[in-house]
């Protein structure tokens, strides 16, 4: 199968990924082809299989819900871009 | 210390607690030989020089306090004290920067350290450095970090294997006795093999991912390097248990690890005819097949066992893995940590900081998950893969009720020369061809050297195992290398 341009932009918008021209033909070339690879997987009748949710049969524990103290706000902050009031600071979200 | 690269972990120690040497001078003389080869191996990102002298210091008092018995010292000493490591730059150690091998994560300084990591620490280990690693761990050959590839110390035009090649790397040439690595399709084994050195991967949910950079969730694991598998048993040791923080974490105990045994008897090797495919360089097969012959001498029974679907592992594994990295890797949106590139509204921003933040293979991954799991495309794709990976992890479940352990290749060539993959990401992708699968299955594997090829090359092979029976590994592993000296083996680097 082969991925359109179309396609590929497509894929990239919603992975609000910005591509260059050259990313754009590289990339549908190249995930044609791993796609292409990946189709053998349809050779397998699957129809009574269930999917694999877990590698472990343990299940998901619940622990104690016990308030306890979180990261230092100021510690986690000194990390962010733009930081306002003890705020992310981002760029306008609407017009 | 001119001695030190011929000093293993237990050497290290010894001499540290009969105070033939301080932790202060080991890790002198470790900076020293760090500076002298980095500038050709390239093992790290971030050097820690400071931190280092730091800790070597509080392991020097402790083992002071501990000669003059003060009771402060309490009951013995913590295992590795004053032993120094490399911790693979997708571990968080606070206040210490950890970049993924991304530009993407330059300057992110993280505010807490990972529980594997933390249960070094508690161990007394002093971190020299973070070491490199293809960008988010996906790779392998280093090639796909940010910060330039690492170099494999057996033929500097060669990788190193990834994506844990910096920790690999720096164990063979013998810059430090033991490093971390984390593996989810074989970032671990692979860059073992390559480099000559013993690496673990052990059961999903048996070392926390808890301060792990998520990559592939249902699939990443931390583990470590070492030279032999009796010290990579003690860093494992360490490293494994029961976090309250990583819900995936197993709630089991960790056994005792009795690594005294010097034979196999009654150990049962399954050889798995799917493992031994055409396009399998020679020698690799010859060694292997060879270690597997001495295993039998040292009194194992062989017998040969099929895993019907591992030709199934690798797209399996190409549309899983990239699906949970599109998920996982949504986060870096430039809003809370990272890099962010300027924009005038918001999702600009997500545009330009995400298209310029991460590498072309990070990009591709990202794609092909988003498309794997896109409305119209999950079934066929991300819906279809998890079904056949039940039928790989099914392969194993019926395999392990023959045979205690599987012994494989772990990869199908020696390391390979830099730049050769790098345009074919398919062939690069091939690579992992038989590590995959244990992720898959979320059962251990253990690569150690058997042999070298024609040109002087590492070749490893593969132990897997049961669920959370890496002890089984490691002590067939232990066997083998009282037997040989594979691993003794060190690269011509000075």
């Amino acid at each position: 199968m082969s991925l359109t341009r179309a396609e590929v932009e497509h894929i990239a918008r919603l992975a609000r990924l910005e591509l260059t021209e050259e990313e754009l033909s590289r990339f549908s070339e190249q995930l044609s082809s791993i796609l292409d690879y990946a189709a053998r997987l349809r050779e397998i009748d699957t129809s009574t299989i269930p999917p694999t949710a877990s590698v472990l049969d343990t299940g998901l524990p619940l622990r104690e819900d016990i308030p306890a103290p979180s990261l230092d706000v100021t510690a986690v902050l000194r990390n962010a871009p733009q930081v306002e009031d003890h705020q992310f600071r981002v760029p306008p979200v609407l017009e | 210390m001119a001695d030190l690269p011929s000093f293993n972990l237990f050497d290290l120690l010894a001499g540290l607690r009969r105070g033939d040497f301080s932790a202060r001078e080991l890790t002198l003389a470790t900076l020293e030989r760090i500076e002298r080869l980095e500038p050709a191996l390239h093992t790290l990102i971030t050097f820690t020089p400071e931190l280092a002298l730091q800790q070597a210091e509080a392991a020097d008092r402790r083992y002071a306090a501990w000669r003059q018995d003060d009771p402060s010292a309490g009951w013995g000493l913590p295992a590795l004290l004053g032993i120094p490591v490399m911790i693979k730059d997708v571990l968080c150690l606070k206040d210490v920067p950890c970049t993924c091998g991304s530009r993407i994560l330059e300057n992110f300084v993280p505010p807490y350290t990972a529980t594997a990591v933390q249960r070094l620490l508690d161990a007394g280990v002093v971190v020299v450095g973070k070491s490199n690693t293809d960008e988010f761990a996906m790779g392998s050959s280093t090639e796909n970090s940010a910060f330039g590839p690492s170099r494999n110390p057996w033929d500097l035009n060669r990788v190193p294997g990834g994506s844990s090649g910096g920790s690999a790397s720096a164990v063979a040439a013998r810059l430090v006795p033991a490093a971390t690595g984390s593996d989810t399709g074989g970032s671990i084994r692979q860059p073992a093999a390559f480099c000559g050195v013993t690496g673990l991967k052990p059961t999903y949910g048996r070392v926390s991912r808890y301060g792990l950079v998520a990559y592939g969730s249902s699939l990443d694991s931390v583990g470590a390097f070492a030279r032999s598998a009796a010290e990579v048993a003690e860093l494992f040791r360490i490293m494994a248990g029961h976090d309250p923080l990583d819900s995936t974490s197993a709630n089991l105990p960790v056994p005792e690890l009795h690594l005294g045994q010097r034979n196999l008897q009654g150990l049962r090797i399954g050889v798995p005819e799917e493992y031994f495919i055409e396009g399998i360089q020679p020698e690799v097969e010859q060694a292997v097949r060879v270690a597997i012959d001495q295993m039998q001498a040292l009194g194992a029974r062989v017998q040969t066992v099929s895993l019907p679907h591992t030709s199934y592992a690798l797209p399996v594994y190409y549309l899983i893995a990239p699906a949970e990295a599109s998920a996982n890797l949504a986060r870096y949106d430039g809003v809370r940590f990272g890099r962010r590139e300027p924009a005038e509204r918001m999702i600009e921003m997500f545009f330009k900081t995400r298209g310029k933040g991460f590498g072309a293979e990070v990009k591709r991954r990202i794609m092909l998950g988003t498309y794997a799991l896109s409305a119209g495309y999950y079934d066929a794709y991300y819906g279809q893969a998890q079904k056949v990976r039940t039928l790989i992890k099914q392969d194993f479940e019926r395999a392990f009720q023959q045979v205690d352990v599987i012994a494989c290749p772990v990869t199908p060539t020696t390391a390979f020369p830099i730049g050769e993959h790098t345009d074919d990401p398919l062939a690069m992708y091939l690579e992992d061809v038989f590590t995959l699968p244990a992720n898959l299955a979320g059962v251990p594997g253990l690569a150690f050297p058997v042999g070298f090829d024609s040109r002087g090359l590492p070749v490893g092979m593969q132990l897997m195992g049961p669920h959370f029976r890496e002890d089984i590994l490691l002590q067939a592993a232990y066997a083998y290398q009282q037997a040989t000296d594979w691993h003794l083996r060190t690269p011509a680097t000075r």
